[in-house]
């Protein structure tokens, strides 16, 4: 199993190559769309880089819960309910979503997600 | 007129590999301004040849059955230059493929030489109206067939690619 160390520098690796950052700019508080300018197409890129480099599978939807961001049980006027957050933490647990709680704007949603978050999630997975 | 960047498909092993050529010819139009006396492929259209290679190969590992556009190409490095005369021949590896899209690395050639390499992400779009098709009638069919791609195409066990049901006149 990789240590942290180990994961992060391949998680930064796999952000360089996709996004076209400096290594530099790659920091555990990072957000990967406010800080790092990644795009909706970018997270395939990023996904598919991070199976191959860790011989992992990301189901669709895991990383990135779109289903409870576009579900009408738990988005209200554009900002997701208690129910949707509590859904949302069951699924992704790796992620600190404390920010979003403040404002739990679904547009704000993808800028939430940081470099911390996604190597949390590589750790539960390998 | 379609926006076709390679002549043939030379093989094609579905979810796997696929080549395909391309044959610069001065009496291609866009040569003879790029550049004044100085003709060269563009390019851009050498990137859209390895694209429509690659895109080939991820749309035909659906049956054809999906909208595959080329998202993104996160690397690209160009060798040398092509020039009328010379025969570019495309070669694509499909790295990774799921339902939102695909992965492929990509080389051009001419002849031994390498002349291009690149790293291409594809995404399958509009997938609630794929369904819907894009041509008339026959033609998408008649577009494959003129590539040659049910010529060469064989499945990984070497088995002969089938020609989809879907994509015949009596079904479209």
């Amino acid at each position: 199993m990789p240590s942290k160390e180990e994961v992060f520098e391949k998680v930064r690796e796999a952000l360089v190559d996709a996004l076209g950052v400096d290594d530099d700019e790659v920091t555990p508080e990072a957000t990967l769309v406010g800080d790092l300018g990644a795009e909706s197409i970018d997270f395939l890129d990023i996904v598919f880089r991070l199976e191959k480099s860790f011989d992992i599978k990301i189901p669709r939807g895991e990383l990135f819960p779109e289903d409870i961001l576009t579900n009408s049980d738990y988005v209200v006027d554009g900002k997701v309910n208690a129910e949707g957050l509590v859904e949302l933490k069951k699924r992704m647990p790796f992620a600190d979503l404390s920010k979003f709680e403040e404002n739990p704007a679904v547009q704000e949603f993808a800028t939430s997600l940081t470099v911390q978050d996604m190597c949390n999630y590589v750790e539960s997975k390998v | 007129m379609r926006w076709f960047w390679i002549d043939r498909f030379t093989e094609l092993v579905s979810g796997e590999t696929a080549t395909a050529i391309k044959t610069v010819s001065l009496s291609e139009e866009h040569l003879h301004d790029h550049f004044l006396g100085i003709p060269t492929m563009p390019n851009s259209l050498i990137l859209e040849g390895m694209a429509q290679t690659a895109g080939m190969l991820v749309s035909q590992y659906n049956a054809f059955k999906e909208r595959v556009i080329l998202a993104k190409v996160p690397r690209i490095v160009f060798h040398c230059r092509a020039v009328p005369g010379d025969t570019l021949t495309y070669r694509a590896k499909l790295e990774a493929i799921e339902e939102s899209g695909a992965r492929a690395t990509t080389t051009s050639h001419i002849g031994d030489q390498i002349q291009s390499e690149a790293e291409i992400l594809f995404a399958h779009i509009d997938r609630e109206t794929a369904h819907r098709p894009l041509f008339a009638g026959a033609d998408f069919g008649d577009l494959l067939r003129s590539l040659k791609i049910f010529d060469v195409g064989r499945n990984p066990d070497g088995s002969p690619l089938a020609y989809p049901e879907h994509l015949s006149p009596q079904s479209s």
